[in-house]
């Protein structure tokens, strides 16, 4: 056999075991996104009740809590970025960190300091390569985030928010996550967390009026219980969203790297055919000239 | 309250859908002590203590969930319990879902 043939057939084999993988990996991330999902809705009558609870506090009193006042200077802020673990899904990574990278300016060009906190191994890997500081990473699950995660977001951000400046302490908090979308479209996305944005409403008659509610035992302790709660179930929310996004971006990515082995694993075998018939064509000719001096 | 004869209780975790269903009464422990719940009572909202909540179905026996803390809120007969993290202790097949 030629040298040409041969490279030819371990260029078709080695594409094809490499096939296997993505095509593996395809259908483990479409297989997924449908629990993934069917978390994300899940997970809706806790945020649902719960921003009806925030805003039924919000809209009757006065609210003045150090979770909702807007601080009159705000000096340092913290960014909290949601990404994957591993990759093999496309830009999905890159572009949230972009999309972080983009709020960091921001943040700079208003004069604030800004605090880093890390979910999954990629953000991680992006600051460690170019030495950047972060506070702390969360790594592990991304594609499928326990609330216990959540809740230690929460506790640490809340940590920080109800610290002083001077001691390190951040008076507004940001979360960069890939919202999802539909199946083909996942948006970057930064919300600010804290301090909560209350929106003042003006009540129309189709609106639905909140009831004056009592509260037990007092506004204050109320507002204390349900702030963190609404804060974790944001983040929680995001988090799911974001391992929605990664997992369709992952299942996009490895369908296209499946096409793509395909059209190799054509345009070798029709290269190889070439080689062997023109190896055949060869040998052929090498016959008939050796007969035809042995006949003179 | 003639119209309001029961009440329309929703059970939600962080995580997941806990329970919903018709109900004649509900029992809680709040920060300050036990809240009883009746048909037409009047809005609130109050931040539930670790332990024990019982609720009267319309229909079957009597349910009690174990929560962790949370809050729930009660208006025009809806109630809503929101748990951090709730475990249905007996008869968790009754109700829808």
């Amino acid at each position: 056999m030629g040298a040409q043939l041969r490279v030819y057939r371990q260029k078709i084999n080695s594409t094809k075991s490499m096939r296997k993988l993505f095509k593996a990996m395809e259908l483990i991330a479409a297989s997924r996104i449908t629990k993934a999902r069917s978390r994300v809705a899940a997970s809706l009558p806790y945020a649902n009740a719960i921003t009806r609870a925030v805003s039924a506090v919000a809209s009757q009193t006065e609210i003045d809590h150090p979770l909702t006042t807007e601080p009159d200077q705000v000096r340092r802020a913290a960014v909290v970025l949601l990404s994957s673990d591993r990759g093999q899904a496309g830009a999905y990574s890159t572009n949230v960190i972009k999309q972080a990278e983009q709020l960091n300016e921001l943040l700079h060009s208003e004069g604030k300091d800004i605090k880093t906190y890390l979910v999954g191994n990629k953000s991680q890997l992006y600051y460690q390569f170019r030495d950047r500081p972060f506070e702390r990473s969360w790594l592990g699950n991304t594609d499928a985030p326990v609330f216990e995660t959540a809740q230690e977001i929460a506790q640490t951000l809340l940590q920080d928010f109800s610290t002083e400046y001077e001691e390190g302490g951040v008076d507004e908090i940001h979360i960069v996550y890939t919202r999802f979308q539909s199946m083909v479209t996942q948006v970057p996305t930064v919300v600010r967390l804290l301090p909560l944005e209350v929106v003042e409403e003006e009540v129309t008659a189709s609106s639905e009026t909140l009831p004056l509610y009592d509260f037990e035992p007092e506004t204050e302790q109320v507002l204390d219980a349900l702030l963190p709660r609404y804060i974790e179930s944001r983040i929680f929310a995001a988090m799911l969203q974001a391992a929605a996004s990664e997992l369709a971006s992952r299942q996009k990515a490895m369908k296209a790297a499946t096409d793509n082995a395909d059209d190799l694993v054509d345009k070798y075998t029709r290269l190889s055919n070439t080689a062997r018939q023109a190896e055949i064509t060869q040998e052929l000719s090498e016959i008939v000239a050796g007969a035809d001096s042995l006949g003179a | 309250m003639a119209n309001g004869a029961e009440l329309e209780v929703e059970i939600v975790a962080a995580d997941h859908f806990v329970w919903s269903g018709a109900a004649t009464m509900v029992k809680g422990r709040t920060t300050d002590g036990e809240i009883g719940i009746l048909p037409g009572h009047s809005p609130v909202l109050a931040v539930l203590a670790e332990g024990e909540l019982a609720i009267e179905p319309v229909s079957g026996s009597r349910i009690s969930v174990q929560v962790d803390g949370g809050f729930f809120s009660v208006d025009s007969n809806r109630v809503v319990i929101v748990a951090d993290n709730a475990q249905v202790e007996e008869s968790a097949t009754s109700g829808t879902n």
